[in-house]
């Protein structure tokens, strides 16, 4: 775990915001050296902290006009195989994010589609085939909002 | 609207954000004049917003991560508008989703350790104005996180 200061937190800011800025770019608006920035992204690139970027697309513009947040329960433990879920249900294109959860549901599951019929057709042929779900939970997300986080 | 040759630009740079322009054309088979075109297109119409940094807050030491399921007292007006205000002044939420469905509104959250994040569920969260029901699930691994759409 690295410790961070000013500078580095203004440049996580800059680059949660743009994540294409140059060494120089990002330099001038943060009034540090070109050089200097580039050692800072390198460094919070090495310690893991900056992991990738994501692109930021109008998904309603490229036709995903629905995005469902489905709670999956899986049947009686122990006899389902949890790697055989998870290769599954990661290689189903319109599912965004999988996440392994405790609580009411095992797996909490971020999919994208087209629209409700779309959705249904994603649900039924994609996700309540999958090995070992018992029980699905699905809410349509309405709006959604991005925060910087602690930095 | 897009034609195959936007989606095939959007599709491999969805799959490397950072990819330099002249790489992208070469992925995409174009020459990098008209693939430097498309993507200004894109931008214009909105549809490509930009990229953004992917912060690994478990390398600043964020080793707990909850979802916040939380359900709002309908009985009263602007409930969600003061409930999101409040939220936003929590630097550890991450994301804030309105839904269709028995819940109303998620928050990931994060926090440092479990002692951090009784701290904050106590001190932070049930303070929170207008909640009628709450339910957390904590994460355990995230098993695909690359929120690509199927273009």
């Amino acid at each position: 775990m690295i410790d961070l200061d000013e500078i580095d937190r203004a440049i996580l800011r800059q680059l949660s915001e743009d994540a294409g800025l140059s060494a120089s770019a990002l330099g001038k608006r943060i009034g540090l050296s070109q050089p200097a920035t580039w050692r800072r992204v390198q460094r919070l690139e090495e310690a893991g902290v900056l992991s990738g970027a994501r692109l930021d697309l109008d998904l309603a513009a490229l036709g995903f006009g629905v995005t469902v947040f489905l709670g999956v329960k899986l049947g009686t433990k122990g006899r389902v195989s949890l790697a055989d879920f998870e290769r599954a249900v990661s290689a189903v294109p319109e599912v965004q994010t999988v996440e392994h959860v405790l609580g009411l549901y095992d797996y909490r599951l971020r999919v994208t589609a087209r629209d409700i019929a779309d959705f249904e057709r994603v649900l039924r042929r994609r996700i309540m085939t999958l090995p070992g779900v018992a029980n699905v939970d699905a809410n349509v997300m309405l709006s959604e909002e991005r925060l910087a986080g602690p930095i | 609207m897009l034609d195959d040759t936007d989606r095939r630009i959007l599709r491999q740079l969805q799959a490397d954000p950072r990819l330099s322009g002249a790489e992208l054309a070469s992925r995409a088979g174009l020459n990098a004049a008209t693939c430097w075109r498309r993507l200004e297109r894109l931008r214009e119409r909105g549809v490509l917003r930009g990229s953004r940094a992917v912060i690994d807050w478990r390398a600043l030491g964020y080793s707990v991560e909850v979802s916040l399921r939380v359900t709002l007292d309908k009985a009263v007006p602007r409930a969600f508008e003061d409930f999101a205000a409040s939220v936003r002044e929590i630097p550890e939420v991450l994301e804030i989703q309105t839904f269709l469905g028995q819940v109303d509104v998620r928050l990931g959250l994060i926090a440092r350790d479990l002692a951090h994040y009784q701290t904050l569920y106590r001190d932070r969260i049930l303070t929170l104005p207008h909640i009628a029901d709450l339910e957390a699930l904590m994460h355990v691994a995230r098993i695909k996180t690359d929120e690509t759409v199927p273009l």
